[in-house]
């Protein structure tokens, strides 16, 4: 992938090549470079002893000449389309300066031109280059995937096939994540998230239901702009957005802190815009970055506009959250030293924590780079739920996870030995 | 000898549609309409507080956002018998029109318009004679400046000849019935950016209100919005003014740009009159964005009803007529598959018996699609903007013939031909224009009320579960951008016991069933289809309808029909 350095992409109207030659780097050096490429590139293959047409030097130089933008694939798997919607509002670094300036969006079914046959085509044609993918929507694996099916081919398929030559992967919104309202009790589809598939390269998990559309883009442009995904905490969430809890950062913290509560909704505190905790607020629970960023524009945000937060980026929150209504509990008397009680109740999270981590750890060094920031993290069954990231991944997996031993191997989703244990386990 | 033509996945909609055709010469001559997603919302949402039940109802579609939760929170106030104040009532309104017009305007620009406009025409555009025209067709709108035409042109230029083509990658630049001048697609994809800027705009509505949009938030009982012109966090002056902005800003670009736009798109595919007729009946309860708990009785003498058999003519809606058949689609019945079930007593018994996937085509088996097929007194319905457009234009609505009449006469149409392609997207931006007055009207009650001392937002006193009946069940009707919703609930010792959606797009996009295709399907048959591997013609047709596949799948059970899923827990 060829990483944006701010003055290569500007405008987006000249061809590599054309930008080397402008910065002084000579045609010959070039291919020299491109000699040298190849040479990497014939090594891996040979040395694994496969007969494979290696490209020379001139081909990669052309190649890398026509290079602009880097490829974009977005699927959009078993979900709402809510968040391609939260994109469309993005602010800032908006949809339209994203797909038309900075990537080159070759797959996305909500707004590409191409339908059918020639839409497929686009993604198999933009899997076999180096991309970015983003996925919107969980994996249902009940039925061999029938629950979700595009252009003939299970979600699963089509997400196996466009991880295979992802430079980063992206997650986007509570679906992919872990499984959202679908992969809820009972969870009927048997809905998974994308790290659930993906187990051998590593998943940024842009969590929220959806994400607030600034979050999605900025991630993406960090990436391009470092070329590397952003630092993550436990479950895989960029520090710079989930870094914090609502409630550190809430404008009616000052409420919380003395005791100032609505108890009922439009009572007199709800009118003088006081704390939301006893009707419900997860605020309290929750790493997201809505009171800072805020939504549409920064013009407000679910608490800011009078209705408690009910935790959409937090794993499980359609089990672990509900009723959305009934306070959180053991957080404390209202009004004193709630912060003594958060951290301790703190502690009696970090043992769900530390599954999380677990199921994350060892595959890459961007796992390692994962922020110790997750042991803040808070967990707080209210029905006495377990963390449902470990769902999931046993019934998903049929009896992989319980064996201990790792995910199958790729399948295509269709049939065979990995389809076939599913069967039988059911 | 007929050719199989499969369109999959059908983009530029919400959630995964497929459509298998037989194509003989350049016509089209039978069509399935294939939902390929399942997701089983109505299942998680069993046993649930049902004041939570917005929140997980409204995640069955981010498109059309609000709607699922605005039936929820009427079907459950209908069981609880739970008033909600006015202030309420009409900022529920002003979120769910907001977003309907958003929603409709997204729909054509975005989701609909490649299908006319030719983005790789673009560049061949003259720049000053777009500005000319732009002025002529849209005098009042800001934006149609040579300058501005310039700078979309060099940026649509950009894209084409960097090879590069993202989001236009494989599109059908070269195919013959591209229509529109250089100018027009000039003026259009403008127009396209316009409104993405337009629409993370105007939905602040629903930012102030609901707290965020997509999904934004509701409340059984009122909205959780406070009114205190006193305070600097609640609903004051400051955002009542914001509020007025946006509905300017959206009346504004919907009267003096799409409406304009639609029409002079149409007036080039005026022969998308005589094409995409579909099942001659109509079921419509009120205007757009009318909703209700129970019984509708919309405002302004609206009667709520359905055109039958394409006789011009509004009959009583009777809800003992709406039937579900699953004779289509992957599910069964307890008692016997081939019957229907009126919504009170439907079931839903996923049994997946098509192809395990990969598969080639699904129409050679009797069911083939997620979808079930609802039907009304037998009939296969449309419903949607077409439906209540002309729902309102046989009742002699005052503002409804105003506003058609101009058009069909432009159009040089007749009433009958709105049963069209075309009907349907001229239907869509009618109701926008209609939309974006009423959300002033509404609005301008909302300031009036409060200026009285009408700040309630919230009634608390059905809120407490120790108020509620032991049994109860309840109804919430929506008319909502892709047409009739309806969710249907019953709540036993305060959780919910039964839950289920009639979807808009249930209703257009089912299969079969009583041996009739479903709206989508009739549609398509006959349908001129020239280039099978290049199928624009047909996606015109489906897109008509805005397809919505995720709020097409669905539904309830009632008499523990979870346990055909116990084999895959």
């Amino acid at each position: 992938m060829i990483i944006p350095d701010g003055e290569l992409w500007v405008e987006g109207q000249e061809t590599l090549g054309q930008h080397l030659e402008r910065r002084g780097v000579s045609r010959r050096r070039f291919l020299e470079f491109c000699g040298a490429v190849a040479g990497v590139l014939a090594a891996g293959p040979l040395a694994a002893g496969k007969a494979v047409a290696m490209p020379s030097a001139e081909v990669i130089a052309q190649e890398l000449e026509n290079l602009e933008k880097p490829v974009l694939v977005w699927l959009q798997l078993q979900e709402c389309t809510g968040c391609m919607e939260s994109v469309l509002r993005s602010g800032d670094t908006t949809v339209e300066e994203l797909i038309l300036n900075l990537v080159s969006m070759e797959y996305n079914e909500l707004i590409m031109a191409a339908a059918g046959t020639a839409a497929d085509e686009a993604l198999i044609a933009a899997n076999k280059k180096d991309h970015i993918l983003v996925v919107n929507g969980s994996i249902p694996l009940a039925d061999d995937g029938a629950h979700c099916v595009i252009a003939g081919r299970s979600a699963e398929a089509i997400l196996r096939e466009s991880a295979e030559n992802a430079v980063a992967i992206f997650a986007v919104g509570a679906c992919a994540h872990w499984g959202c309202v679908q992969g809820s009790r009972p969870n009927p589809t048997q809905a998974v998230g994308v790290d659930s598939i993906i187990t051998d390269k590593p998943v940024v998990n842009i969590a929220g239901c959806p994400p607030i559309p600034e979050v999605i883009t900025a991630s993406l442009v960090y990436t391009l702009t470092n070329g590397a995904p952003p630092p993550v905490d436990g479950q895989g969430r960029p520090l710079f957005a989930y870094g914090d809890r609502i409630h550190d950062f809430c404008p009616k913290r000052g409420r919380f802190d003395a005791g100032q509560f609505v108890r009922t909704f439009d009572d007199e505190a709800a009118r003088n815009g006081y704390c939301l905790y006893e009707v419900g607020c997860r605020g309290p629970n929750t790493f997201a970055p809505c009171p800072i960023i805020r939504w549409n524009l920064s013009q407000d945000w679910p608490i800011g506009a009078g209705h408690p937060c009910i935790g959409c980026t937090e794993v499980g929150f359609y089990d672990r959250f509900t009723p959305f209504y009934e306070v959180l509990p053991n957080l404390g008397v209202p009004g004193t030293g709630v912060e003594a009680d958060a951290t301790t109740v703190g502690l009696v999270g970090l043992a769900a924590v530390g599954v999380g981590v677990a199921a994350h750890a060892g595959v890459t060094a961007f796992n390692e780079r994962r922020a110790t920031k997750a042991a803040e993290r808070v967990y707080l069954p209210l029905v006495g739920d377990v963390p449902t990231r470990e769902r999931p991944l046993d019934s998903a997996g049929g009896a992989a996870p319980t064996s201990g031993a790792p995910p199958g191997p790729p399948s295509n989703g269709s049939s065979g030995p990995d389809a076939s244990t599913k069967e039988g386990d059911q | 000898m007929s050719e199989r033509v499969v369109i999959d996945p059908v983009t530029r909609i919400e959630g995964h549609l497929r459509i298998e055709v037989l194509a003989d010469g350049e016509e089209i001559t039978d069509a399935w309409s294939q939902t390929t997603q399942f997701k089983g919302v109505e299942l998680v949402v069993q046993n649930r507080d049902p004041r939570d039940a917005w929140a997980f109802t409204q995640r069955i579609c981010g498109v059309c956002t609000v709607v699922h939760a605005i039936a929820s929170v009427r079907a459950v106030e209908d069981a609880l018998d739970y008033p909600v104040p006015k202030a309420a009532d009409l900022i529920r309104y002003l979120v769910l029109g907001s977003q309907m017009v958003q929603d409709h305007v997204i729909h054509f620009y975005h989701l609909h318009a490649l299908d006319f406009v030719n983005v790789a025409n673009v560049p061949n555009a003259d720049v000053a004679a777009a500005a000319a025209a732009a002025a002529e067709l849209e005098p009042k709108y800001a934006l149609n400046s040579r300058n501005r035409f310039q700078a979309v042109q060099d940026q649509v230029k950009a894209v084409l000849d960097s090879g590069q083509l993202s989001i236009f990658t494989n599109g059908y630049w070269d195919h013959p019935d591209y229509r529109l001048p250089a100018e027009v697609d000039l003026i259009a994809v403008s127009h396209y950016l316009d409104a993405l800027e337009w629409q993370r705009d105007m939905i602040r509505i629903n930012t102030i209100f609901g707290g965020k949009n997509p999904h934004p938030n509701f409340l059984v009982g009122g909205m959780a919005s406070a009114i205190n012109m006193d305070s600097e966090i609640t609903i004051n002056q400051v955002k009542l003014n914001t509020v007025q902005g946006l509905i300017t800003k959206t009346i504004d670009f919907v009267e003096n740009v799409y409406l304009p736009d639609v029409v002079a798109i149409l007036g080039a595919y005026a022969d998308y009159l005589d094409i995409g007729r579909s099942s001659p009946s109509f079921l419509a309860l009120g205007k757009g964005g009318y909703s209700c708990s129970g019984e509708p009785s919309p405002p302004d003498g609206f009667k709520p009803g359905l055109i039958l058999d394409g006789k011009l003519e509004v009959v009583d809606f009777d809800p003992d007529k709406l039937l579900e058949y699953v004779t289509s689609g992957w599910y069964r019945y307890s008692e016997d598959s081939e019957a229907g079930l009126q919504p009170w007593v439907g079931e839903t018994i996923p049994d997946y018996t098509g192809p395990t996937p990969p598969y080639d085509w699904l129409a050679d088996n009797d069911k083939y699609t997620w979808s079930k097929a609802p039907r009304y007194d037998g009939r296969p319905v449309q419903v949607g903007p077409l439906a209540r457009v002309l729902s309102a234009y046989v009742q002699g609505d005052p503002e409804t013939v105003d506003d058609v009449e101009p058009l069909l006469r432009k159009l040089n149409a007749q009433p009958e031909q709105l049963n069209s392609t075309a009907g349907r997207i001229l239907a869509r931006a009618v109701e926008a224009v209609q939309m974006s007055r009423e959300l002033q009207r509404v609005f301008d009650r909302l300031v009036q009320g409060i200026q009285a001392g009408d700040v309630q937002t919230f009634n608390p006193d059905k809120w407490e579960k120790s108020t509620w009946p032991a049994e109860s069940k309840g109804v919430g009707y929506a008319e909502v951008a892709r047409g009739n919703l309806s969710h249907w609930v019953r709540i036993s010792d305060g959780a919910v016991s039964n839950y289920q959606c009639v979807v808009p797009s249930t209703w257009n996009s089912s299969g079969r069933a009583l041996g009739e295709r479903g709206p989508y399907e009739e549609a398509l048959v006959p349908h001129p289809l020239v280039r099978p591997e290049q199928p624009l013609e047909p996606l015109r047709t489906i897109h008509s309808f805005d397809p919505c596949q995720s709020c097409g799948i669905h539904v309830l059970d009632v008499t523990g029909q979870e346990v055909s899923w116990t084999k895959v827990q």
